[in-house]
């Protein structure tokens, strides 16, 4: 298929279609409106449908409802409208639903900015809602990547039976890049047919009943511990990274997910110019973190600078995979400020000066 | 080599659709593009502005702080975005509505009478598409022919708005290599 | 040969109820299951839950069920019932959950003619929790977080739900009915019936509002109770059908005009 060029947020509604998501419930909030927008005029179109819900509250349950018959099923928001989907999302994975979520993160808190931030990092990775749960979160940095993520993400919340978010900013959401449709795609994991949805009845077979109540201290335990077997088989078996320079010696690492990854690579071509040595790993499912491979890369480095739209987030998944090992700075901005690669550079040779080496390592 | 420009001018002038016809334009002859619109309130109304970026490498950052050139359609987009140029960057001005001479001495200016030029080619919707290929002619970020290819696809069922798009197109271009010459591009 | 002149309708589950003695809500459990087999629906038919003393409610149908959160029951309807048209949904709500947390739900599922149904349990106190002051409490009624009874001018008036979905333009059907004796029940079915009908058929979004007892929070012996609802409840939520498909139009008086 040829490449288009389209803006991300409809990049990720065309490919929920492409992934066989007809349903999707949603409530306006910028910077997504697009998704919205997209598939309230494509979903018709193929026999789909698109309810613009009354509040992310009532979409996220929404979601939930169509999820329980066994369909597939989307909704996109940005920061504030995902605190109030909070609810919905932690019913839908204490009832082990497959839903897709996006949240195109602006910054905050509370009414904040519209303006790209990665400020929800801790509330979508460690769980977001009530209860021990968690979201397998991915993280593209580009159009096409946030295309082909949504594709899998259908895959591995039909295979774990979880929620599944495509965490992105504001960029990702706004911006027109060349972008691949892959309609022979096959699917990434190996699905079952869903038998546990609740389709109606049929003759003696017992009720299926989509739910998140356990009165029973003893089988809430054992529900939550099933939860927990499937977040480790997620640690185990989906952990996505990419790395860059890391084959070459360096002697600092950079650690940035998302488009602030991207501002990372262009450094790390100046910082190549200026002869200073720097390498990048850059994690895409940012639940499970990609902790090994992190420290791996760590080990090779005399510091690791990790970059952020945020007050400091990630960082503290990159001090647990280092373990002390080697000191860990950050660099962020907030407010919908972004990161330049001027600014990262200027990091990295603040960094390499002998009082702050030696203060690293005093 | 990179190519990036910030293209401002009022809502309305058409910034943000020749923006995308560049990202297309250099996507079909094999770069890499990203375009950016500015968003939010700012975007209902006033004035619009977009980052284009072509690459023959994968795009770093699609926000440049500091581009490489700056089309400002409206004397507010020059106000606004004349600082940000980078040293020896390209400074193309709409001097149809802009009454005042860039202050930057250290940037390449190309003057574009856009709208004097569309209203003589009686095409007054066409001052964007001159501005277009003034900056085409300025820097070739991507061949003239690539353009016009996109344009007779674009508006493929109305021969007419094809042929007075390409014509001011043209004009534009004329305008920008002629300023050019002899002049290093950044 | 003995003939069985009553039975367990196939929908209810053979299985004891936690509900308090005298509480309505088996009665209401039971019309709905009689309706939903007499319609032969029941083996399409998802019910939703809601939370509330009918949180269980799953445990009592052996239809497919799903559990909602507090008030978004018409949410988790219009997701079940736009995934799968196929389908009978219907979500079982008390007055807490569906006229408190879930106002907004509710007024726009209707509002978007969500061909569901939904029924609507007002006992005129939260029960779950243990009788705290609902929207549909009476003035003057004492609840725990109105110890000297509802003050109309703190609380404002009950709420009347029939009545406000009523005024929605979008086609519905909605009615009040009760379950306080065994006549009322009766007429109380023949509402739920018409409500599942209007579904099965693919109309339009149906209410039915059952006033119902609540003898432990309400501090009476059922048989008071039912008379207290006779006496305080009848007169404020009158009983009937209030909005059938086709019957849209309210058009407002003239100012000065009279009705």
């Amino acid at each position: 298929m040829a490449k288009k060029l389209m803006k991300g947020s409809e990049a990720i509604g065309e490919a929920a279609i492409q992934a066989g998501c007809k349903l999707f419930f949603g409530y306006p909030i910028t910077p997504q409106n697009e998704i919205p927008e997209y598939m309230s005029h494509r979903l018709p179109q193929i026999g789909g449908t698109f309810v613009q819900a009354e509040s992310e509250v009532a979409a996220s349950n929404m979601i939930y409802g169509a999820a329980g018959s066994g369909e597939r099923v989307f909704t996109s928001s940005s920061s504030p409208g995902i605190s109030l989907m909070q609810e919905g999302i932690s019913y839908i994975a204490g009832s082990e639903l497959p839903v897709v979520l996006v949240n195109i993160m602006r910054a905050g808190p509370g009414l904040g900015g519209i303006l790209p931030s990665q400020a929800d990092y801790f509330q979508a990775t460690k769980g977001g809602g009530h209860g021990d749960y968690r979201l397998l979160v991915l993280a593209p940095w580009s159009v096409q990547e946030a295309a082909d993520l949504i594709q899998d993400a259908f895959d591995l919340a039909d295979f774990y039976r979880n929620p599944v978010m495509i965490l992105g900013d504001g960029l990702i959401g706004q911006m027109m890049e060349p972008v691949e449709f892959h309609p022979d795609r096959k699917p990434c994991k190996e699905l079952k047919p869903k038998e546990w949805a609740a389709t109606g009845c049929k003759g003696d077979r017992p009720t299926n009943i989509i739910n998140s109540l356990f009165l029973d201290p003893a089988a809430l335990e054992r529900h939550n511990h099933k939860l927990q077997a499937k977040y480790e088989a997620m640690a185990r078996d989906e952990i996505r990274c990419a790395e860059y320079g890391t084959e070459e010696p360096y002697d600092v690492l950079i650690v940035a997910y998302g488009t602030v990854a991207r501002v990372c690579v262009t450094a790390l071509e100046d910082l190549k110019e200026a002869g200073i040595r720097a390498a990048m790993v850059r994690p895409i499912t940012l639940f499970p973190f990609p902790y090994a491979q992190v420290r791996a890369a760590s080990e090779k480095a005399k510091a690791v600078l990790v970059v952020e739209l945020s007050c400091g987030q990630m960082v503290e998944d990159v001090r647990l995979a280092v373990e002390g090992t080697r000191p860990v700075h950050f660099y962020g901005r907030q407010g919908g400020m972004l990161v330049t690669p001027e600014e990262v550079v200027d990091e990295i040779r603040r960094l390499l000066t002998v009082p702050q080496l030696e203060a690293d390592h005093a | 080599m990179q190519n990036d420009v910030i293209m401002a001018g009022f809502g309305g002038q058409g910034v943000l659709l020749i923006g995308k016809m560049l990202a297309y334009a250099g996507m079909h002859a094999g770069k890499e593009v990203s375009w950016m619109p500015s968003y939010g309130p700012e975007m209902r109304g006033g004035t619009a502005n977009c980052t284009v970026v072509i690459s023959d490498r994968p795009v770093g950052s699609p926000v440049i702080q500091c581009p490489r050139a700056v089309l400002a359609m409206n004397l507010p987009s020059l106000d606004k975005f004349e600082s940000a140029l980078k040293p020896g960057g390209l400074l193309l001005v709409n001097t149809s509505l802009i009454n005042r001479e860039p202050k930057r001495s250290d940037v390449r200016v190309v003057k574009v009478p856009a709208n004097d030029i569309a209203n003589e080619l009686k095409n007054p919707k066409g001052a964007n598409m001159v501005a277009l290929g003034a900056y085409l002619g300025a820097t070739e970020a991507v061949p003239l022919e690539e353009m016009e290819k996109l344009i007779r696809e674009t508006f493929a069922s109305k021969p007419a708005v094809v042929e007075s798009n390409i014509q001011a197109l043209r004009r534009g271009y004329e305008l920008g290599r002629a300023q050019s010459q002899g002049e290093d591009l950044p | 040969m003995l003939e069985t002149v009553f039975c367990r309708t196939p929908a209810l589950a053979d299985v004891t109820t936690h509900y308090c003695p005298g509480c309505t809500h088996g009665v209401i459990h039971r019309l709905v299951a009689e309706v939903v087999d007499e319609l032969g629906l029941r083996e399409r038919t998802i019910g939703i839950a809601p939370v509330g003393c009918s949180v269980l409610a799953y445990n009592y149908f052996t239809t497919d069920f799903q559990e909602a959160s507090h008030g978004r029951a018409p949410a988790v309807a219009t997701g079940v019932k736009r995934a799968r048209p196929d389908l009978i949904v219907f979500s079982y709500q008390g007055d807490g959950d569906l006229a408190s947390i879930g106002m907004g739900e509710i007024v726009h599922c209707a509002n978007r003619g969500e061909k569901i149904t939904v029924i609507f349990v007002n006992n005129a106190i939260y029960g779950m929790t243990g009788g705290q002051m609902a929207p549909t409490t009476m003035p003057g009624q004492i609840a725990t977080t109105c110890p000297l009874g509802r003050d109309v001018e703190l609380a404002g008036y009950p709420i009347r739900v029939a009545e406000l979905l009523s005024t929605l333009r979008t086609p519905a059907f909605i009615a009040r009915a009760s379950v306080h004796t065994p006549l009322y029940t009766v007429k109380a079915k023949e509402m739920i019936r018409r409500a599942f009908r209007h579904q099965a058929d693919n109309r339009c979004f149906s209410l039915v509002e059952v006033l119902s007892t609540c003898p432990t929070n309400w501090g009476l012996p059922p048989a008071e109770a039912t008379s207290w609802l006779e006496e305080n409840m009848l007169p404020y939520y009158p009983l009937g059908i209030f909005k059938e498909p086709g019957g849209e139009d309210r058009a407002p008086s003239p100012l000065g005009e009279k009705r």
